[in-house]
């Protein structure tokens, strides 16, 4: 028993070791060859890549224990359930309350808040360029919570993804010519920091666990696309959100 | 000491992170769903698991690999190692920045292998597909759609293009593709491009992108430090989605050539 476990452990330890090992190559390549600089601190930094491996490999083996399972146990109970209000509140609370705070979002709601101060697009004081950022941070929440909620509903109705997803990049095109030029590159990234290292197993695990669950439905084809809604409803909503306050 | 304070302060903030998960899921469990939850000891384990791995994880980022990415990034494009000399650089040659462009193409495919929402997506796409989708080859071909988007992203910034063309031009790829590739991989596809740009990704990129904005004459870094995640977002996309095309052809066309229809 002990020298299984002990084996589990330097196989997770291993593979995260080889997750790592190209970002450790490129860095030695480019501090070597290219820019021919002794590495600064070196004890730290190989302190630091030993916490990296270390974490990851204890990241990986939590998921397949609590996230994987957790999320599709509440997909599995909240369709059995059968009730809708129930499953797209869950949806929509999944994907709000896992933004809202967000650290990275925040970072951008108040760069986006600086360059729109700066830009002369809104008063430049404090209060304002706080307001500004609030409001931004919450309606990519907003956003997010209501893209969950569109993806569960398609898992449902098993409608195909591809016509929503092209209407959705459709809508993005259309309103990046004539959003205000300072918001298109921060809509842009907004889509991408909204989904985290912990909310994306939780979400992929919640629609292939409803996709099994309902009949007709196939984990590959149906359960997957609620990343993809939720990273680009972001982008029509802080576009929108510059057409609304720069007008 | 120094560090130990850093720890907690991130272990700290992943169980911030956590905390709306776990309220949402104890509230639907008690009160709408009505059970127990069920195995409970290994699902605590599992989540003590998850936070402290993923401080461990942000925690070795930031001693080692984060401020090594800013120093490289701000080594690279400035421009008396790009030009060769101190003079005050008026005319930019985008040829010049040869190694930003490969710098930026490793450090994306590198990011992108180590980045922990990518390995679980993969997991699960492994296990819903019956191993037809493999782990590794999964994250390869993301990463080298992410590897292909910084490089453009970085010449993007070089050279001052407008950002949109290049969306604009990428989403129209991914149309396009949409229509022939194997039905059973869009979803997948589309949401290879969501994951790319999390924990690893992001901060090493945005040290690039804010780097070079603020070297490259004429380049101001509020504008055009933004957007180098969304070429991250977008290229995973079309990188899945031809090789998935590929592979099918390949099948196709084998199978024509055993005579077998």
């Amino acid at each position: 028993m002990k020298s299984m476990i002990f084996s589990i452990i330097l196989k997770k330890l291993k593979d995260a070791l080889t997750d790592l090992l190209p970002i450790v190559l490129v860095i030695a390549f480019f501090q070597i060859v290219v820019i021919q600089q002794p590495l600064p601190q070196m004890g730290e930094v190989l302190f630091g890549a030993l916490l990296v491996v270390v974490g990851l490999s204890l990241f990986i083996q939590g998921l397949e224990m609590s996230l994987f399972p957790i999320g599709e146990a509440m997909a599995q109970a909240l369709a059995r359930k059968g009730s809708l209000f129930w499953l797209l509140s869950f949806a929509f609370a999944l994907g709000f309350s896992t933004t809202v705070a967000e650290p990275a979002l925040i970072v951008v709601a108040a760069k986006a808040a600086d360059i729109a101060g700066q830009g002369g697009l809104i008063d430049p004081s404090e209060e304002s360029l706080k307001q500004y950022a609030f409001g931004l941070r919450m309606s990519v929440a907003f956003s997010v919570g209501l893209a969950i909620l569109i993806g569960v509903i398609r898992i449902l109705r098993g409608w195909p993804i591809h016509y929503m997803i092209i209407g959705g990049y459709g809508l993005v095109m259309a309103m990046t010519t004539i959003a205000p030029q300072e918001i298109i590159g921060i809509a842009y990234d907004a889509g991408g920091v909204t989904t985290s290292t912990i909310t994306v197993p939780l979400v992929a695990a919640l629609g292939v666990g409803l996709a099994s669950t309902i009949r007709g439905r196939s984990p590959l084809v149906d359960g997957f696309g609620l990343i993809a809604f939720a990273s680009l409803m972001p982008m029509i909503f802080v576009m929108g959100y510059g057409l609304f306050i720069f007008r | 000491m120094e560090f130990i304070k850093d720890f907690i302060e991130i272990l700290l903030a992943t169980c911030r992170d956590v905390l709306p998960i776990v309220i949402l899921i104890a509230v639907f469990q008690l009160l709408v769903l009505r059970q127990k939850i069920p195995d409970l000891p290994r699902l605590i384990v599992g989540s003590i698991c998850v936070v402290l791995g993923l401080a461990l994880f942000l925690a070795g980022l930031e001693k080692a690999l984060f401020p090594l990415g800013t120093i490289m990034a701000t080594q690279l494009s400035d421009p008396a190692f790009i030009y060769g000399t101190d003079a005050v650089i008026t005319h930019i040659d985008w040829k010049a920045y040869g190694w930003v462009y490969l710098y930026a193409a490793m450090i994306g495919f590198a990011a992108a292998i180590a980045e922990p929402s990518l390995i679980a997506v993969a997991y699960k796409a492994n296990e819903v597909s019956a191993g037809t989708i493999s782990t590794w080859g999964l994250r390869i071909t993301v990463a080298t759609g992410v590897a292909v988007g910084l490089s453009l992203g970085t010449y993007r910034i070089v050279s001052g293009t407008p950002l949109y063309l290049y969306i604009l031009a990428g989403y129209l790829i991914v149309i396009v593709q949409t229509f022939f590739a194997p039905k059973s991989i869009i979803a997948l596809a589309y949401d290879s491009g969501g994951v790319t740009t999390s924990t690893v990704t992001v901060p090493l990129v945005a040290a690039l992108g804010l780097g070079l904005a603020s070297t490259v004459p004429g380049r101001n870094p509020a504008l055009d430090g933004f957007g180098l995640i969304a070429f991250a977002c977008l290229f995973p996309i079309i990188a899945v989605m031809g090789y998935a095309q590929l592979m099918d052809w390949k099948t196709k066309r084998s199978r024509k050539n055993n005579g077998v229809t």
